[in-house]
């Protein structure tokens, strides 16, 4: 479902040049539940960027569900994260002036999704947030926004769920809730997800652990 | 579910949702206030014109139809007395004191007879040389009572305060007028009634052909010309006016959208991310900045009817209409100049990179 082949980033701050991936190889399978696990600095969330289209690569393949994301315009990309993404973010990033369902609606209405899934709401019930679809993020805890902040990532069934640090913000309590959430969702609707994470154990959640340092994944 | 983000996020900030809708209302009150007055002035003073009584009016050759600058020789109106089917006319001088005010040299019994006469609410007609009568308005919003001396550049006794309605504001003795204000033997318009309403275009034509340089209106006329059109710069004003009303609401906009941008950074961020394209992030502050200006141009009408209650207490000389055909272009205009001011906060949003958007805090 992913295919990487010697992936390269550099970014340009001012006069000096960042090599932030350096070649990277990766494939993913459709359904796995990869953790990609590295130290600050490693290009974890560079990689995280590219394989959601928020920025491009300077080189090599990159291949999701056979779209080439290299050769991919602004607008391309505008479209692939509609559509073949869903991003979970360390900071919940839920959007303060919505309720947590208007929070999902939103996401549904970027992607041009105009009836809702009646589907969806065996996922709200499994994430456990049914019954706080009314409430502004403010009034929710971190745990529950991070739940809430899964729901909108998936309700466009992207193919692939990015979540980056999702627990970073989290106590342990609601770190193993979430972890034990992306994996039902992995298990029981085969959703394919790849974390990053710098934690060991939440690495172990996945079915797959690979390791970056800088800017290479090392094995 | 623009419409609802829109609406939470004026919800979100109210107090600079409400100040930015009252300095929209601003610049609406503003156009509302210059057109409501333009047509009230206007209208009052064709209302008072009609309230003379007269069937036609000679102006003095080159006159505007609401300027009195021009005066012709008080001689004339014997020759238009002696024309056919004439059966009163009478001659007046406006004399400007200051501002838009005039003080109105008139022949009192002439002017009764052919107005139907003041109703006085205090005082009564002249006795002396120097007596004035002024209308209700012009006594409330000069605080004067009869006994009271006013200096009109000259000192002049009011002698009575009478009902509103009937050419000016404020009368004296035509010849008293003309002597202090160096203007003996001049008048500034004459009012002719005829003898049946049936001749009166009789009494124009003749009156035509006796005084082919001055003008010659029938009442119904010239009040139907006393429009903004009509009134020397008053357009170019009122086009100012517009103009700095724009300039308003573009600043205003401009300095609440940048900095509600700048706010919202990371929201921004957090919609590209979605897959929301500049598209999507500009129609959302398009839709914030109409929202913004309708809620501006309620504000401006609400304020422009709180303008013309001060006015009507304090100057209650300077008569303001409500001007309802107006509402419709003052909220274009300020829809105009809110969407020219957030053209660049919406590009620089609809512009933001979403990584450096996600970072922001």
């Amino acid at each position: 479902m992913i295919e990487i082949r010697d992936l390269k980033k550099t970014y340009h701050a001012g006069e000096v040049d960042v090599h932030a991936l350096r070649g990277v190889n990766l494939s993913v399978q459709r359904g796995e539940f990869l953790c990609v696990v590295g130290p600050s600095g490693s290009g974890k969330s560079t990689l995280f960027h590219i394989l959601g289209g928020l920025t491009p690569p300077t080189s090599g393949e990159i291949r999701i569900e056979g779209r080439d994301l290299r050769k991919m315009t602004e607008a391309e990309r505008t479209d692939f994260r509609k559509t073949t993404v869903g991003f979970v973010f360390q900071k919940y990033n839920l959007l303060p002036t919505l309720t947590a369902q208007e929070n999902i609606d939103i996401a549904r209405d970027i992607a041009g999704r105009r009836q809702a899934d009646p589907h969806f709401n065996e996922v709200l019930n499994l994430l456990g947030i049914a019954g706080r679809l009314r409430h502004k993020p403010r009034a929710l805890s971190g745990g529950e926004q991070q739940r809430v902040a899964i729901a909108r990532a998936i309700v466009n069934h992207p193919a692939l769920l990015l979540a980056d640090e999702p627990t970073g913000n989290l106590d342990s309590e609601n770190s193993r809730i979430v972890l034990d959430l992306l994996r039902r969702l992995n298990h029981e609707f085969h959703q394919t997800i790849l974390m990053i994470t710098h934690d060991a154990d939440a690495a172990a959640y996945g079915d797959r652990i690979v390791h970056m340092k800088d800017g290479r994944i090392i094995d | 579910m623009i419409n609802r983000l829109v609406l939470e996020n004026l919800k979100h900030r109210p107090v600079r949702t409400l100040l930015t809708a009252l300095a929209i209302g601003i610049q609406v009150t503003l156009i509302l206030t210059l057109v409501g007055l333009s047509f009230g002035m206007l209208n009052d003073i064709a209302r008072r014109t009609e309230g003379t009584g007269a069937d036609l009016v000679v102006l003095p050759p080159d006159a505007s139809i609401i300027g009195f600058s021009q005066t012709m020789a008080e001689g004339i109106v014997n020759k238009v007395r002696e024309l056919p089917h004439v059966a009163l006319a009478t001659g007046i001088l406006m004399q400007p004191i200051g501002g838009i005010n005039y003080i109105t040299g008139i022949h009192l019994s002439e002017f009764n007879q052919m107005s139907g006469g003041f109703e006085y609410l205090a005082g009564g007609p002249f006795e002396q040389p120097d007596d004035m009568i002024v209308d209700e308005v012009y006594a409330r919003g000069a605080k004067i009572r009869v006994g009271d001396t006013v200096n009109l550049g000259k000192p002049w006794h009011v002698c009575g305060i009478v009902v509103p309605g009937k050419l000016s504001r404020t009368f004296a003795e035509l010849k008293t007028v003309q002597e202090r204000y160096s203007a003996t033997g001049q008048i500034s318009r004459i009012y002719v009634k005829a003898d049946n309403s049936a001749n009166i275009a009789a009494v124009q034509s003749e009156l035509q052909q006796r005084l082919p340089a001055y003008g010659v209106y029938r009442m119904e006329e010239l009040v139907s010309l006393m429009s903004v059109n009509n009134v020397p710069m008053l357009r170019q004003f009122t086009e100012v006016i517009i103009g700095v009303g724009l300039a308003i609401g573009f600043l205003v906009v401009f300095l609440s959208l940048y900095t509600a941008v700048l706010e919202r950074t990371r929201e921004i961020g957090i919609l590209k991310a979605l897959g929301a394209g500049p598209g999507y992030v500009l129609n959302i502050l398009m839709r914030e900045t109409i929202l913004l200006s309708l809620f501006g141009t309620l504000a401006g009408i609400l304020m422009s009817y709180g303008v013309r209650a001060l006015l009507g207490a304090f100057v209650p000389s300077f008569t303001m209409e409500i001007v309802y055909s107006w509402w419709p272009w003052a909220a274009v205009l300020a829809i105009l100049g809110s969407l020219i001011g957030a053209i660049y906060p919406g590009l620089k949003a609809a512009r933001q990179d979403a990584i450096e958007a996600l970072s922001y805090d």
